[in-house]
């Protein structure tokens, strides 16, 4: 057992809507560990982003309240001066969007000397000669000629491995990356995660990875998280998880993706969107409104994230009812679960 | 009957100059070489959309793969007549669109749902009026006459008819993205154009918007061409399929024929290269991806003439054609 990388404990980040404030990450609590990939996963408004920035120190008018213990200190509870010091140092994050991300005024040297400049007391040259090395290291091609261009002169996966220079420039022990490859195309996104893999084995470096697409979650992730409405509702490694999901909402979400089986098929979709954060009901099981069907006597009244098995957290108790609307049993690890736990259900196959 | 019957078109862009480096570039080049960034000189021409063919049989599905830069949105918008198209002809209905002077006028019968729910939609309109729009630039209408349509369409998309007179940033992205369909088969066209409609959304919100659009193409007979780099989202809403690359088609049949039997380099690794969620096949997954791409690194050259470009399509079988070299 390896110490933890980072520690964050019960996390809570209010927005103020109008005259009151709004939790939407509400009572969050995960680790990750040195070399391990922790991947955050839900849909658009459940909080990824939020919980990052605030690991970050990103929002500036959110009332963030809890722990998030790094490296032997709080990070809530840093002034500004010395989180300018850790991040981009120590805790870096890769950004959604390349095409905001970077200034369109600055070169992409400059860009990238600009933290090294921040963080350590290499010589001019010496920085300038580092920042080539990194945009080679990214995988661009002729990066002596890049670190003189501006981002406008390159296309969106060369911008996003800037971005990712930028980022592991001081070698980071913990990376953040927030949909790393959402904007790019799949044989650029198998390149970037190659290279975000490469980089954490280099480094040894424990990552945080939010993204909504379940086939990067299943490839990269040691642990996965399943978010919904500012709470983790799942926590498993990602094998159990995929194999073997709980909570209604991970399971709904497996079975939405088109896959193979589904050809021909009317796709499996969740009812109703995620909840606004000043419309959201905060008693009882957050995500009863899209599963109406099911009993509320099957939902706790204070819904806990609790242990079912070794590694493997599940909030609520509405999981142990669940079946689709029309009655039958949703398609995704069920199966597998059976076989692998040697309950066969008493049946003769 | 064939709704579109010999699509070919080549397209020349006149802002070369300062566009995306695609065309004669083998090499993975980061900057346009072509110079000129900043006054607007053409330099040299780019066809990026280089002698492409496609028919769509009327009632079906086509799905066009590549990625950025591929020209598949290009192809879309000269079907609409978006694009100007330097050479070729793209027939609809037996009837030629782009012919000089007396075109046809079969406008009305094409339809574009766009890639982005939350900016194709202004958010000045009212629901009413953006679904109305259309209509008003092809019929004569009365306000009074037009409610009724615009509720009927509505409730075709499955949207409420409170929804009415509500603004865009009132909706959720899948009722956005049903506000432009509303608004695209409001005219009842016969053919729509895709492009990219779900890139934008969640998986939940993405099966809700792929179900409706394969509930309405059934009930309205739609014929369809669904641009997208998504291979699975393809897979599941198309019955044949073609994959673009630098502008030209390099694979094109049945999805079987794609999925279980791909012959192009590319194709092969545009498929390897989907993350997949069974979590036993990861590594086999990883090893393929690698061996694919050493393959795509080493015989790549070999796919390409010496332009850089895909050679023409020959058939290997009655419904799967390739860009494979002649031999010999």
């Amino acid at each position: 057992m390896s110490e933890n990388l980072i520690e964050v404990n019960n996390l809570t980040t209010s927005f103020k809507i109008g005259t009151k404030y709004f939790p939407a990450v509400d009572d969050v609590t995960f680790s990750i560990k040195p070399n391990e990939v922790l991947a955050l996963v839900g849909e658009s408004g459940s909080g990824k982003s939020a919980t990052a920035f605030s690991l970050m120190g990103l929002h500036r008018k959110a009332r963030i309240e809890g722990e998030v213990n790094f490296q032997g200190q709080n990070l809530l509870e840093q002034n500004e001066g010395k989180m300018n010091k850790i991040r981009g140092g120590d805790l870096a994050m890769i950004f959604q969007d390349p095409m905001t991300a970077l200034n369109p005024l600055m070169k992409i040297k400059q860009q990238i000397v600009e933290t090294l400049k921040i963080h350590n007391t290499k010589s001019k040259s010496d920085r300038d000669r580092y920042a080539v090395e990194l945009l080679e290291r990214v995988g661009i091609p002729r990066p002596d000629r890049v670190a003189e261009a501006y981002p406008h002169e390159l296309s969106g996966g060369m911008r996003q491995r800037v971005v990712i220079a930028i980022a592991i420039a001081n070698r980071p022990k913990l990376l953040i990356a927030d949909e790393p490859t959402t904007a790019l195309d799949v044989t650029i996104q198998a390149q970037i995660l190659d290279l975000i893999r490469e980089l954490q084995d280099d480094l040894n470096s424990g990552v945080l990875l939010i993204t909504h697409d379940l086939g990067v979650v299943a490839e990269m992730a040691d642990r996965v998280a399943v978010m919904y409405a500012g709470q983790i509702v799942e926590v498993a490694p990602v094998r159990e998880l995929f194999k073997n999901p709980k909570h209604p909402y991970t399971r709904s979400l497996l079975n939405s993706l088109p896959s193979e089986d589904m050809l021909g098929k009317k796709l499996h979709v969740i009812q109703g969107v995620v909840p606004a954060l000043n419309k959201m009901d905060r008693t009882g099981c957050r995500f009863a409104p899209r599963i109406p069907w099911i009993s509320a006597s099957a939902h706790e009244e204070n819904p806990q994230l609790r242990k079912i098995a070794d590694d493997h957290f599940v909030r609520c108790t509405c999981y142990k009812h669940f079946t689709l609307e029309d009655g039958s049993e949703p398609d995704v690890g069920v199966e597998e679960y059976q076989i692998e736990t040697g309950v066969e259900g008493g049946s003769a196959r | 009957m064939w709704a579109l019957r010999n699509t070919r078109l080549k397209q020349v862009s006149k802002e070369a100059a300062h566009d995306e480096p695609i065309g004669n570039q083998r090499s993975e080049s980061p900057l346009p070489d072509q110079g000129g960034l900043f006054f607007n000189t053409v330099k040299d021409h780019v066809k990026a959309v280089d002698g492409v063919s496609i028919s769509i049989p009327e009632g079906t599905t086509y799905g066009l793969v590549g990625e950025s830069g591929s020209g598949k949105t290009t192809t879309g918008k000269a079907v609409m007549g978006l694009n100007p198209v330097t050479s070729g002809e793209i027939y609809f209905d037996g009837n030629k669109l782009n012919t000089k002077g007396k075109s046809v006028d079969v406008r009305d019968d094409i339809q574009m749902i766009f890639q982005d729910p939350y900016s194709s939609l202004n958010p000045r309109k009212r629901v009413f009026d953006i679904v109305a729009e259309p209509i008003k630039n092809y019929h004569k209408r009365s306000r009074s006459e037009l409610v009724p349509e615009v509720l009927r369409l509505l409730e075709k998309v499955g949207l409420p008819p409170g929804s009415l007179y509500k603004y865009p940033h009132e909706f959720s992205g899948g009722q956005r993205q049903r506000i432009g369909v509303a608004r695209a088969i409001a005219l009842n066209p016969k053919l729509i154009i895709a492009d990219e409609p779900v890139s934008a959304l969640d998986v939940s919100v993405q099966a809700q918007v792929l179900n409706f659009m394969q509930d309405i193409q059934q009930d309205l007979n739609l014929t369809m061409m669904f641009i997208a780099h998504d291979l699975g989202v393809v897979r599941h809403m198309c019955k044949h399929i073609g994959i673009m690359y630098q502008g030209r088609l390099v694979e094109e049949g049945r999805a079987e024929d794609i999925f279980s039997n791909p012959q192009h380099i590319y194709t092969k690794r545009l498929i390897a290269a989907i993350p997949d969620t069974d979590v036993d096949e990861i590594e086999s997954n990883l090893a393929m991806r690698r061996k694919v791409k050493e393959e795509y690194d080493q015989n790549f050259v070999d796919h390409l003439d010496e332009e850089g470009k895909a050679f023409p399509l020959q058939p290997v079988s009655e419904t799967h054609r390739v860009a494979l070299p002649v031999k010999g």
